[in-house]
């Protein structure tokens, strides 16, 4: 696929970012706010609350990071304006703030003084507004550099080391030359392949700043581990599927980041890229947890391929799903958005299905939804670093 | 019909891509890396996705995959065989 010229269409927001989605979303800063958030969505048809259970009694480097999450996500593109809402003023004005750096519209409620009627009214009564304002927002054409990509893989087996991973791997080198924004994650998950990452490193630099992150998450598993993790990492479904050692799983996981692309540089959770190129991002190799943290640091897209047939979605961040298992795409064909399985029988080159996955991205960009959002699947999961005080 | 794949060249397993894999079953296998053929007879019934062993291998034997280490036998594996949980570990955590 020649890409030189490629393009699509999306929104151009106020910072200059280009989303694919045109979300008008209700974001709860604190557990206790989520009914009232859920209340706007069911009032105002079309607005999107992001239901989640944390914010309470956080502080420290976790408390940064519920707030960078939160901010990142009401920042994304694929977000045209929000309504946050908490239980009182003080921590909604922080979130407030922090998305109005983008120059979109954003409006804060607390729920103290008020109680749940009164603000579900006013927060109502403002989210009509901006629904009915971004309805009139318009997609324009716009280069493919301006796309962001992220991908984090699933309920894995083996098939997706031969077959899905590599795909990724493949669409991630044809976009890689282009100045597309690209993310892999998922640090312990490359157990037993993390030198191979590290030689990926564009310099001395990268490597030991990701050599760093991944020896801090060595540490945290060998401080709470009371076994070898076997049914965690790897789970049961990825032993059920054929994998046997967290080693092979890794392996397997690292063709996602393909041949030639290189790392550029090492983020933080749901810390945002400062440039093209391809970014390790410190994370957890849970689905939803990971996802939401690409959905944070600003990705539009995201390339998720699976063996066993994991089912996540997100509700800002598009979720593309492929596999290579036969079985899977057979029994489980409503989740899967790109069907790689003809390369296990050499029906389909390396080639074809990196071209295969780049065309579902691109109609995935232009407005189709993903199998992921027509099933309704909108996991948006925080990620904690330690217990609340 | 491709009934496993190997990765690489030296890889001491091939992943069975079809269902059903039966004991005594002849599998046809494809070397992805160099696209190459290579045989071997089915000694256990191998669902889809599990490893199927290229080579007999003695407890405390390394097992490569993508041309890399992927863990330690601990249980004797012939040739043939499934190659899983049940004989085969981590060396990390």
């Amino acid at each position: 696929m020649d890409l030189s010229k490629a393009s699509f269409w999306g929104y151009r927001r106020e910072n200059g970012r280009v989303g694919v989605r045109n979300h008008v979303v209700v974001l709860p800063v604190d557990d206790l706010s989520n009914a009232a958030a859920q209340a706007v969505e069911n009032s105002i048809k079309g607005t999107l609350a992001l239901p989640h259970p944390y914010g309470r009694l956080q502080f420290g480097a976790d408390l940064d990071l519920h707030f960078r999450t939160l901010i990142g996500a009401g920042s994304n593109p694929n977000v045209a304006a929000v309504i946050v809402i908490g239980i009182e003023e003080g921590w909604t004005a922080r979130v407030v703030e922090g998305i109005k750096q983008t120059g979109k519209p954003v409006f804060g409620f607390g729920i103290e003084g008020h109680g749940d009627h009164e603000t579900i009214r006013r927060a109502s009564q403002k989210a009509k507004e901006l629904l009915q304002w971004a309805s009139e927002l318009r997609r324009e054409q716009r280069p493919l550099k301006d796309l962001w990509v992220s991908t984090k893989c699933g309920e894995s087996d083996t098939t997706s080391g031969c077959g899905a991973n590599p795909t990724v791997g493949n669409a991630f080198d044809k976009l890689y030359p282009h100045g597309v924004t690209l993310v892999f994650g998922e640090t312990t998950e490359l157990t037993g392949g993390e030198q191979l990452v590290a030689a990926r490193c564009r310099n001395d630099a990268v490597r030991k700043k990701f050599q760093f992150v991944f020896d801090r998450y060595q540490e945290v598993i060998d401080r709470h581990k009371t076994g070898d993790l076997m049914d965690s990492q790897p789970t049961k479904g990825n032993i059920a599927g054929g994998l046997t050692t967290i080693e092979e799983k890794a392996l397997g996981n690292i063709q996602k980041i393909g041949r030639k692309c290189l790392v550029d540089g090492v983020l933080d959770k749901a810390e945002t890229p400062t440039g093209p190129g391809l970014w390790f991002m410190d994370s957890s190799s849970a689905a939803a947890e990971m996802v939401t943290l690409c959905a944070a640091a600003g990705y539009v897209v995201h390339f998720f391929p699976t063996g066993q047939g994991n089912v996540i979605g997100n509700p800002i961040l598009p979720v593309i799903k492929l596999c290579a298992n036969p079985r899977t795409v057979r029994t489980m064909s409503e989740h899967i958005d790109v069907d790689v399985s003809g390369l296990l029988r050499k029906e389909l080159t390396p080639d074809q299905a990196g071209d295969r996955l780049l065309d579902c991205m691109f109609r995935t960009a232009n407005g189709r939804l993903t199998a992921a959002e027509a099933l309704g699947h909108r996991e948006f999961v925080l990620t904690r670093l330690y217990e609340s005080a | 019909m491709i009934h496993f794949v190997v990765h690489e060249e030296g890889d001491g397993v091939g992943v069975v891509v079809v269902e059903g894999v039966k004991a005594g079953q002849q599998l046809s296998g494809w070397i992805m890396e160099d696209d190459k053929d290579l045989d071997v007879i089915a000694k256990s019934d191998i669902p889809i996705g599990h490893k199927v062993a290229l080579k007999d291998y003695r407890p405390g034997d390394t097992v490569i995959k993508y041309g890399v280490d992927i863990g330690r036998v601990v249980q004797p594996i012939a040739k043939g065989e499934h190659l899983h949980v049940h004989n085969v570990k981590t060396k990390r955590w």
